[in-house]
């Protein structure tokens, strides 16, 4: 562990041990999946700089839940893309499974995003011109080349649709973003997350956008995959009844981790 | 796999894009449509130019020229004898024709080129029989006037023509002759201006009207006037009534005269295109051109007409004169006295199929050197190089300006991308942040502009064909609904727009346009790469 994670550990007046312990215990022996330490990232507004994040630490297991809140503008959404690779620290060290993947060229990232890291948004972020189903495969599309999406496409679209069929719209294939529910499009989304079978998952706000009994069908598709199917996810929420489910809770305030907390 | 599928559906839902690549539609359906009818109309040119000219021309600088035309044959047998189809050997001299016009009655004077031919060997060398418009000549011209039937298989409603012409005409010459003194009291309306009407089906009202130029006297009535020296009967007059020449039953040399030198075309009282003629087979004219003497006097003779010829190239229907050769050789003295050796101006060649022109040209130049034997030796491609470089030029310009046209839809296909991008940014950082590269990105804008630009000039090319495939009916809608003559056949002389589909002028048409819409869509296409992931996903 790098200092500048000790000194935000010092910070919260936690210790690293008493993390660890306050863990759920199936996490006990999980290795870290990620890990970001004294990321810093600030926007220029002409000549003013903007500081987001002035050097924020996490930590998260594999299996693991966790949750990222704070007051909106703290930097939530700023520091998760920049976990996704989607942007560059401007200072700080970024770990996926202890590879540094922030000064990666953006080659490997593009990899990165479409093999190992899903991502889900507010917003949903489907491509409107493509079917739900298609929209799922969009990773693998991606990934594969022309002859070699073909070749085995068959396997992909049964995939997609056992997905599709996970999150309960397996009714719903052929349909278009705009011919769809906010829940059922964010399904979609998780759904699309999900296909090219990543090691861990980013969510910002994912329920955010929806109302409460659609907000909670969604929760209740991410807990599945993380009690079920062992996916990592680290998910930016307002809602604290949502984050109060998470394994830790991490608080970013004044774009510093001001504290975590662990389900009781 | 996901550039393929998002540039469809671009294409599928965006269509205010094709809306842009309709000038590019418009564009290669006109480059199609402009492409063919050039060609369509170089090739007809090239085809009569080439079917009036032989393939070489051997020509003495001098009208009385070229002295024993069988002694250069032998030689340009012995030179390029495998590459030789046919030859012949003719003279080409300036000359004046002088006959009475049937519709007035007036006399017509006219310059033409008269060329003396060899009627077994001429029609071997360029496809001057099938121009002729009796269908017995054109398997084998024999100076000779024939019965009727001109026209046959060529031209409806061809007026009278030949013996059956000539002998009423001859009747009614005689009637006229005979009683000047009962015609003088008649008024000058009642007798008719001439035995035929003009055309055989139509009447003869409206016609002299319709051609510019000729009032509507009717005062010059053959014979009516007395002092005039009547052709086909020029020894009428009592001096000399030893000689006597029946115009009903014979004929003077034949001449095989130019369709325009004695006909115009112009339009009846309907508005249909319709030939006029001053003078028709079986009708004499006579034509007065220069001897050999020093200087050189002019020498007169009667000839009849015994068929028209129609090459449909204004140029030459409207001044070749053909007639036996042997006649014009006797009549302007080209007969060396002593020798017996007889002259011609040009002796033409016929090469056979594949032979290469240029060749053959230069070995005669180096056989019949200039300072030596003063010929012009010319191809036919040499003789008309100024006419076919200038249908050339024309077509390369306007190629030119079209593509042109084609560019500037590229601007518009330009803006239009980029309204697109702009709207699709949210898209590219969804692609993005699902791991798709910035080349792919880009690839899916030139895919974009790659399949607009293949729609847009697949459809130009499909209109452009279908365009060309109705040219005549579209120019007949167009002069229905304007009054406008598109085509007139009176100047252009070929009754149809003529049209030639280059299938590889049609490929590098729609290459280019494809190219003008991908290269359009590359700054879009590069915007669209350059996007931030962060800042596009924001993007609202
Ligand atoms: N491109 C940008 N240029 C300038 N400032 C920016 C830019 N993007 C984000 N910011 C600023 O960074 C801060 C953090 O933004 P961010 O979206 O990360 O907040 P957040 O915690 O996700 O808020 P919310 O909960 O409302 O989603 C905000 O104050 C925002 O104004
Ligand atoms: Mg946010």
């Amino acid at each position: 562990m790098s200092s500048a994670y000790e000194l935000a550990i010092e910070h919260q007046a936690v210790s690293s041990t008493d993390q660890k312990n306050q863990l759920h215990p199936r996490l006990l022996k999980s290795p870290v999946v990620l890990k970001a330490t004294g990321v810093t990232k600030s926007y220029r507004k002409g000549k003013v700089e903007v500081p987001v994040l002035n050097g924020v630490d996490i930590e998260v297991l594999e299996g693991e839940f966790q949750a990222i809140v704070g007051a909106s503008g703290s930097g939530k959404s700023t520091f998760l893309h920049l976990l996704a690779t989607l942007d560059k620290p401007d200072d700080g060290e970024i770990y996926f499974e202890d590879n540094r993947i922030d000064n990666l060229p953006a080659a490997s990232r593009d990899i990165l995003r479409n093999r190992y890291i899903g991502m889900i948004f507010q917003f949903y972020h489907l491509l409107p011109e493509l079917t739900a189903l298609e929209n799922v495969l969009m990773p693998v599309m991606i990934h594969h080349g022309f002859m070699s999406y073909m070749l085995q496409r068959r396997k992909f679209r049964k995939r997609a649709k056992e997905l599709l069929d996970l999150v309960g719209l397996s009714h719903r294939l052929k349909h278009r973003p705009r011919e769809m529910s906010g829940g059922e499009m964010q399904r979609v989304a998780i759904a699309r997350s999900l296909m090219a079978n990543p090691r861990l998952l980013l969510a910002d706000e994912p329920t955010g956008n929806l109302d409460r009994a659609a907000g909670e069908e969604i929760m209740e598709i991410i807990h599945e995959l993380n009690s079920a199917y062992d996916v990592t996810i680290v998910m930016v929420t307002h809602d604290l009844s949502i984050a109060a489910q998470a394994d830790r809770t991490v608080r970013l305030a004044e774009g510093r981790v001001e504290s975590v907390s662990f389900q009781s | 796999m996901y550039k393929l599928l998002l540039s469809w559906r671009y294409l599928k839902s965006r269509y205010i894009a094709l809306a842009s690549i309709v000038s590019v539609t418009l564009g290669v359906a006109t480059l199609i449509v402009v492409n063919s009818v050039m060609a369509g109309f170089s090739d007809e040119m090239h085809k009569r130019l080439h079917g009036i000219l032989s393939d070489i021309v051997i020509r003495s600088h001098d009208l009385n020229g070229l002295p024993d035309p069988e002694w250069h044959m032998d030689e340009i047998h012995q030179l390029a004898g495998d590459d030789i189809e046919a030859m012949t050997a003719a003279i080409q001299i300036p000359a004046m024709i002088n006959f009475r016009d049937n519709i007035q009655g007036q006399w017509i004077t006219q310059p033409i080129t008269l060329i003396g031919i060899d009627h077994q060997t001429y029609s071997g060398v360029s496809d001057f029989s099938e121009y002729l418009l009796h269908p017995d000549n054109r398997e084998q011209l024999d100076f000779l006037l024939k019965e009727n039937d001109y026209g046959r298989g060529k031209k409806d409603r061809f007026p009278v023509s030949g013996w059956a012409r000539r002998r009423v005409s001859a009747e009614w010459e005689q009637n006229a002759v005979e009683a000047p003194s009962d015609s003088e009291g008649i008024d000058a309306a009642d007798i008719p201006s001439s035995p035929f009407p003009l055309i055989d089906d139509s009447g003869v009202e409206g016609q002299g009207a319709t051609i510019a130029g000729l009032d509507g006297q009717i005062s010059g009535a053959p014979g009516s006037t007395g002092d005039l020296d009547v052709p086909g009967v020029p020894f009428q007059s009592s001096n000399e009534p030893e000689i006597v020449f029946d115009p009903s039953s014979e004929q003077h040399t034949g001449i095989v005269l130019g369709i325009s030198i004695c006909s115009v075309r112009g339009r009846d009282a309907d508005g249909e295109v319709m030939d006029y003629y001053f003078a028709l087979p079986g009708d004499d004219v006579k034509v007065t051109f220069p001897n050999t003497g020093q200087p050189p006097k002019a020498v007169s003779d009667s000839f009849t007409i015994v068929d028209l010829y129609e090459s449909e190239m204004s140029e030459y229907d409207s001044s070749f004169a053909f007639v036996p050769l042997a006649k014009l050789q006797d009549l302007r003295g080209m007969v060396d006295v002593q020798s017996g050796v007889k002259s011609v101006s040009t002796i033409q060649l016929k090469l056979k199929e594949g032979a290469d022109l240029n060749a053959v040209r230069d070995k005669l130049q180096a056989r019949f050197p200039i300072q030596q034997f003063g010929y012009q030796i010319q191809t036919w491609r040499d003789m008309q190089g100024p006419l076919l470089a200038a249908v050339q030029l024309e077509t390369t310009i306007l190629n030119i300006l079209l593509f042109l046209i084609i560019a500037v839809a590229g601007f518009g296909i330009l803006a239009t991308f980029f309204m697109i991008v702009v709207e699709k940014t949210r898209d590219v950082g969804i692609l993005k942040s699902l791991g798709a590269p910035s080349s792919g990105v880009m690839s899916i804008f030139l895919g974009y502009g790659l399949s607009l630009g293949t729609v847009g000039s697949g459809v130009g090319l499909v209109l452009g064909l279908l365009f060309v495939d109705h040219i005549n009916t579209i120019a007949g809608w167009i002069e229905q609904v304007t009054g406008q003559e598109v085509f007139d056949p009176t100047v252009y002389y070929f009754n149809q727009i003529p049209v030639i589909v280059n299938p590889l002028t049609c490929v590098w048409v729609v290459i280019g346009a494809i190219a003008i819409a991908v290269i359009a869509s590359i700054l879009p296409a590069r915007k669209a790469a350059k996007l931030h992931p962060v800042e596009a996903l924001r993007y609202e």
